[in-house]
This record gives structure tokens, C-alpha cells and sequence, in this order.
């Protein structure tokens, strides 16, 4: 039943990527405005999935990884939805939505178990922390995104050649305006699922801190953000350099989500392989 | 009845004479109660553009016509009928409809794609209109060409590619700050590409305007021209941490700007971006300061290109453009055809009517006296036969099978029914003597 839910999902992330694909080449409108709706019912498609999981587990599937990448998609295409709406800044579909219907192509490969989770990483705290994070890490993805469209519009206006894409991306105080309000507010959830998480480890382990390798790389990360974000406020640190530290400070969080949980051991890993 | 088209345009006549045409018409009411009073003109309407003056008519017989729309031409002041029959080109029939969706969808124009043609085609067109010059074929004609103008735009790029150096600089512009609105412009020095640009902008809506020249007492005048600030040179570096958009035209032989003085002035603006366009030659801008983040520097040769690409990118879809123009001139051909059609099917159907009637009438007296019922089923028998037996020569004529020569069919089917009773007679009387 679940997998019927998580085909339709897959199915409609597809046909979104299709839409805004042919959205980008042809520039109709109603292409995006189609890829648009076709993203929204692959979200309740997406939602029922999580729902399904979460009452057949009594917690939230991230205990394996692929459960994890679950929620970060849904996470993501919800922020995306959400900002497509407010701001539009129409040809991120044609990034989001491939990536969007990838991971949950990834999820249906990689192992997605219940997993064995210690009845001591369960709570509201737990809760919040995952949230936050999994909010945190989908805005500083668009930031991304947005971040590898300035870099590749920039460089049109700089270099004087107009290409491709030149016509089909948008101007670059619009690209730099949505990179600046994603890293304010994935920057602000980082922080938050940071200080939760902390909280929730002092309260159940008894220390803050405790040199997991997610939590040193997620610290990186985090400094590269904070860095920025105080650059970019005092001395005006936008553009190409904010785009390329935006790139840098997201290729950091994903080896913290990817490569700590499959190379690396500590108590955020992922439930491993091969087990049920 | 066959469409001709009367002009001149660029190509074929001197700008001095069309100049002097530009004013042939200084009445258009007159001109249009004159022409329209021509027996051998149906329908007419004439239009002149920057580079063209044209005719266009329905005309009973073409070869009148054209001397009288000659005559007409030649009628304008200072105009001689030599150096006038040099340079006229005509058009008829398919030519003429071709000719107008060619003009009408900008492929014949200096500017290839510009869009100001369609709407002085627009303007003389209401004109005729009110003046009631046009009648139904001209009225098709004309919204014809409007959709098929319209077509070229939408299904070729052929306009979407900018070709004047100061809209492409606008252009640009807007890739970098999106909204123009509330933008403020510093001019350095003026010229003409420097106002073309500003006007540009204006219509996009910029702010400020800021104006700096070497002497200050031109700066305050070309200030108090285009409602700005005046400011002298050497405020220039301070200005320029309030301004987005430069635009610099002087004839200094020097750079007014270095490298490292835009650089200090980025640090102040917090790094807000920088648009500037040099088209001085020679330049005004030092080169250099394009390498800066989040400034951009574009000079003439750079403007230039752009257009240069536009133009091939616009050259390129004219060959799409034309194949859409000879398709639509093929269906407004068939269009004509079958209106040429109805007076045929009317003349049968008509004449069907007069034998029906008649036969009824002789019928009638040798019957003896018929109910009134009896007497309506004799009429719709009657109806009914003539009917059938009309259908298919008039399907087959509507078809138009000879594209080409449309007028034999016509012709077979007039003279197979006996439409045309004086030219039989004639032909009869020829015969006979």
C-alpha cells in the first residue's frame, strides 16, 4: 500500500520534471503553472506516504536512510511550492523538480526499514530537531540551486556571450534576492535543529556535545553559513562570492547527511545495510 | 475584379522623393472621396511608412487603374512623372496580397521584425475605413494581414531579438537588476545614443538623474533638458556610490574612470552592482573595471556585437516567416476564388427559379382548376428536382479544382447553363454574319 502511495509520488515528480523542463526550453507559462500543480498532487501523494509510515512505525521513518531522504524531499518540494508561490522565481523548477523525483527514486533503491531505533530517540525534542534540521537543509538547497543559476547567469553577463541560457534564467538581483532569503532562513533552522538537537543530547545523555562526526561536520557547515550571512550583512558580501561560498557551505552538509551516515559511525547513523 | 498594389519604398526610390510623396496627401478625405470616385476602383486604401508609399486597390480592370493611380501619384507638388515610373513597382493578384502581408509582418522593411509598420498599416486602415474606402475583400485582406503579422511575431523569434544598441543596453540592464524602477542614472556627457538610452530607461521607469560634464554650465543646461541633477566632473567618484546605471558619452581622450576608483566606490556602495555603458570612442572607461564583482561594463563594440547577433538571429527566421506569408497568401487566394464562385451559383439558382415558374405557369393553365393543396405539392416537386439536380455543379464549382486557371471551370459552367445571355447572342450574331 505504501509503495502504491510512493509510485504515484515518483510518477508525479516525473511528470513535473517533464513540465518544467519544457517549461525552460519553451518558455509557455502554462507549462510551469502544469508542473506547478503536478508538483503539488505529487506532495500529497508524498504526504500520504509519510503519514502511512509514521502511524505503521509510531515515529517518523528517518531511522534509515532512505526514510530520511523521504522526509527531506518532502521537506523540500513543500519549501519549494511555498517560495514558487510567494516569490516565484519560475526556472528553479527546472532543477527542483528532477531533483526532487531523484531522491525519491534513490529512497525506493537504498534500504528504508524500520530500522532499530533506541526508545531513547523518540520524544517532541527529537521531533523539533529533525524538523528544523530537515527545514534547514532544504531552504540552504534552494540556496544552492538558486546560487549554481547566478553563477551560470553572471558569467553570461560578464563574459559578454549570451547563450542558452541567458533568455531563460532571471535577472541577477532576483537570483541573489532568493539566495539571500533562503540562507537567512535555512540558516535560522540549521541553527535551531542545532540547539535542539544539543539541548535534547544534554537532557538524555547528559553532554551537549559529544564529537559525533555529523555534529563536527554540521558545525562546518554552519560556520561557512554564519560567515557568509555576517559578510554579506557588514561589508555587502552578494553575487558570485555569496553564490560560491552558498555552493561550498552545501557541498559541506552533504557529506554531513550522505557520506557521515554511510562512511562514517556515530549515533546519527543511519540503520545500516542490509538489515531489515 | 483583381487586387493591385501601387508604391515606392526604399529600395526603388530616392529619400528625396519620397519625401516629397510623403506629403501627396495632405487632405485625406478628398484624396479618398477622389479615388474612390474612379469607376474602375471598388475598394481602396493607401499607406505610407517611413520608407514607403503604397497603394492598394480592387480593381475592375487593372490596367485602367493603374493609369489612374499613376496619374494620382504624379499629381503630387514637384513630383516628375519621369523620375515617379522609375521608381513605382506594382503588384496584382496573389502578388499584391503577398506583398502586403510581406510589409505588414515587417519582412520588408529596412529594419527587419520592427513593429512599428503594423501599427501605421492599423492607423491608415481605420482611416480608409472611416472614410468607407475599403469594402469586404480589402476588409478581409487587411485583417488578414494583421494575423498573419501577428503569427510572424508569436511563431517566429523574428522580433524578439533586440537590434538598436541603446534597447540592448536597457536589456542588459535589466539582467542585472530586474525592476528599473527607482534606479538612478548618471550621465556622463550627452549624444544621441546616450539619449535614445535615457529614454529607454525612462520608460522603464528610473528615478534620478544625475548629469556630469566637463563644463558645468552645459551640464546644468543638459540637466535642465532631461530634468536632473547637474554635477561637475570632479564630483564624479562621489556620485557614484548613489548611482546604478552610467551611462558615458564624452569626447575626453583620457579614462574618467579607473579601475581602482570604481573599486573604492563598490566598497562604499556595500557592493550593490554597477551598470555601466561606455559609448565613447575613444573610451571613457578604463577596461579593467568589467573584472570587478558585481560591476558591469559594456562599450560600444560590446553593444554592437549584441545587435549583430540579433540581426542573424532575425535573419535566420526569415526564412520561416516568408514560408508562413506564401501559406497565407495561398489561402486568401482560395478565399477570392470562391467569391468569384457566387455570382455563378447565384445565376443557376436563379435561373432554375425562372424555368420552375415558368413551366408551373404553363402547366397550370392546362390542368384546370387544382386545389391549393394539389398546386403546393406541384411547386415543391418542382423545388425539389431543381434542387437536386443543382447540387453537384455547385459543389464542384465551389471546390475550385483549377487553382491556376480557376476561370475555365467558371467559364465551362456559365456557358453550359446559358448564364450569360448577351454573349451568347453575340456569339450567335457572330455566326450568323
Amino acid at each position: 500500500m505504501t509503495d502504491y502511495f510512493l509510485y504515484l509520488t515518483l510518477a508525479s515528480y516525473f511528470g513535473a520534471t517533464v513540465l518544467w523542463l519544457a517549461f525552460f526550453l519553451a518558455q509557455r507559462d502554462s507549462l510551469c503553472r502544469w508542473g506547478a500543480w503536478t508538483m503539488a498532487a505529487g506532495l500529497v501523494w508524498h504526504t500520504l506516504v509519510l503519514l502511512q509510515r509514521t502511524w505503521a512505525y509510531g515515529y517518523l521513518p528517518v531511522a534509515a536512510f532512505g526514510g530520511a531522504l523521504l522526509l527531506f524531499d518532502w521537506v523540500l518540494v513543500a519549501a519549494f511550492l511555498l517560495l514558487n508561490w510567494r516569490y516565484p522565481i519560475r526556472v528553479l523548477g527546472a532543477l527542483v523538480a528532477p531533483l526532487a523525483a531523484l531522491i525519491i527514486y534513490g529512497s525506493l533503491i537504498l534500504p528504508r526499514g524500520q530500522g532499530t531505533i533506541s526508545p531513547l530517540l523518540r520524544g517532541f525534542w527529537l521531533t523539533a530537531h529533525i524538523g528544523l534540521t530537515m527545514g534547514g537543509y532544504a531552504a540552504l538547497t534552494l540556496n544552492f540551486l538558486g546560487g549554481i543559476f547566478y553563477l551560470i547567469q553572471e558569467r553570461q553577463l560578464k563574459a559578454k556571450r549570451f547563450g542558452f541560457f541567458f533568455r531563460r534564467l532571471p535577472s541577477l538581483s532576483q537570483l541573489d534576492t532568493l539566495n539571500y532569503w533562503c540562507l537567512s532562513i535555512g540558516f535560522l533552522l540549521l541553527t535551531g535543529g542545532i540547539i535542539t538537537g544539543s539541548l535534547y543530547a544534554q537532557h538524555t545523555l547528559g553532554r551537549l556535545w559529544s564529537w559525533d562526526p555529523k555534529e563536527v561536520l554540521t558545525m562546518l557547515a554552519w560556520l561557512i553559513y554564519a560567515v557568509l550571512l555576517h559578510e554579506r550583512l557588514t561589508v555587502g558580501w552578494r553575487g558570485r562570492r555569496a553564490a560560491w561560498l552558498a555552493i561550498c557551505g552545501f557541498l559541506v552538509l552533504l557529506v554531513t547527511f550522505v557520506g557521515a551516515n554511510l562512511w562514517m559511525s556515530g549515533y546519527h547513523s543511519f540503520a545500516k545495510f542490509g538489515k531489515p | 475584379m483583381n487586387l493591385l498594389l501601387v508604391g515606392l519604398n526604399q529600395k526603388t526610390a530616392s529619400l528625396e522623393l519620397r519625401e516629397k510623396l510623403a506629403g501627396l496627401i495632405p487632405d485625406l478625405p478628398a484624396a479618398y472621396r477622389s479615388l474612390k470616385d474612379f469607376p474602375e476602383i471598388a475598394e481602396i486604401i493607401f499607406y505610407s511608412t517611413c520608407n514607403r508609399v503604397e497603394l492598394l486597390c480592387l480593381a475592375e480592370e487593372p490596367a485602367a487603374a493603374l493609369e489612374r493611380l499613376r496619374a494620382f501619384i504624379s499629381g503630387a507638388p514637384e513630383v516628375s512623372p519621369e523620375a515617379l515610373s522609375a521608381s513605382l513597382y506594382q503588384h496584382q493578384g496573389p502578388e499584391a496580397v503577398q506583398h502586403l502581408f510581406r510589409v505588414a509582418a515587417s519582412l520588408d522593411s529596412m529594419v527587419l521584425g520592427e513593429p512599428q509598420i503594423l501599427g501605421q498599416i492599423k492607423e491608415a486602415y481605420r482611416q480608409a475605413t472611416e472614410q468607407q474606402a475599403t469594402g469586404p475583400v480589402l476588409n478581409r485582406l487587411l485583417h488578414k494581414a494583421f494575423s498573419v503579422a501577428k503569427r510572424v511575431r508569436t511563431e517566429t523569434g523574428i522580433g524578439d531579438h533586440a537590434v538598436s544598441v541603446s534597447y540592448i543596453a536597457v536589456g542588459l540592464a535589466r539582467k542585472v537588476f530586474g525592476e528599473l524602477a527607482g534606479m538612478t542614472v548618471l550621465l556622463l556627457g550627452a549624444g544621441e545614443m546616450a539619449e535614445l538610452a535615457l529614454e529607454h530607461l525612462r520608460a522603464q521607469g528610473v528615478g534620478r538623474l544625475i548629469v556630469a560634464n566637463r563644463t558645468l554650465e552645459r551640464g546644468l543646461r543638459l540637466a535642465e533638458r532631461y530634468q536632473g541633477e547637474a554635477i561637475s566632473l570632479e564630483e564624479l567618484e562621489e556620485q557614484l556610490c548613489g548611482a546604478d546605471i552610467l551611462i558615458s558619452s564624452t569626447g575626453s581622450e583620457t579614462y574618467l574612470l579607473r579601475r581602482d576608483q570604481v573599486r573604492a566606490a563598490m566598497r562604499r556602495r556595500k557592493q550593490r552592482p554597477l551598470f555601466l555603458i561606455d559609448i565613447a570612442v575613444p573610451r571613457d572607461l578604463d577596461p579593467a573595471i568589467n573584472d570587478l564583482d558585481n560591476v558591469y561594463l559594456y562599450n560600444i563594440d560590446d553593444l554592437q556585437e549584441v545587435a549583430e547577433q540579433g540581426w542573424q538571429r532575425r535573419r535566420q527566421e526569415l526564412a520561416r516567416a516568408e514560408r508562413l506569408v506564401v501559406e497565407e497568401t495561398v489561402k486568401f487566394q482560395d478565399w477570392l476564388l470562391t467569391l468569384e464562385v457566387y455570382p455563378t451559383i447565384i445565376g443557376l439558382k436563379e435561373k432554375a427559379a425562372a424555368i420552375c415558374q415558368a413551366e408551373l405557369k404553363k402547366t397550370l393553365s392546362q390542368l384546370g382548376p387544382i386545389s391549393e393543396d394539389q398546386r403546393q405539392s406541384l411547386e415543391v416537386l418542382l423545388a425539389s428536382v431543381s434542387q437536386k439536380l443543382l447540387h453537384d455543379p455547385i459543389i464542384f464549382l465551389k471546390r475550385n479544382h483549377h487553382r491556376k486557371n480557376p476561370h475555365l471551370e467558371l467559364d465551362l459552367a456559365r456557358r453550359l447553363f446559358n448564364l450569360d445571355q448577351d454573349r451568347q447572342t453575340e456569339e450567335s450574331e457572330e455566326e450568323e454574319s
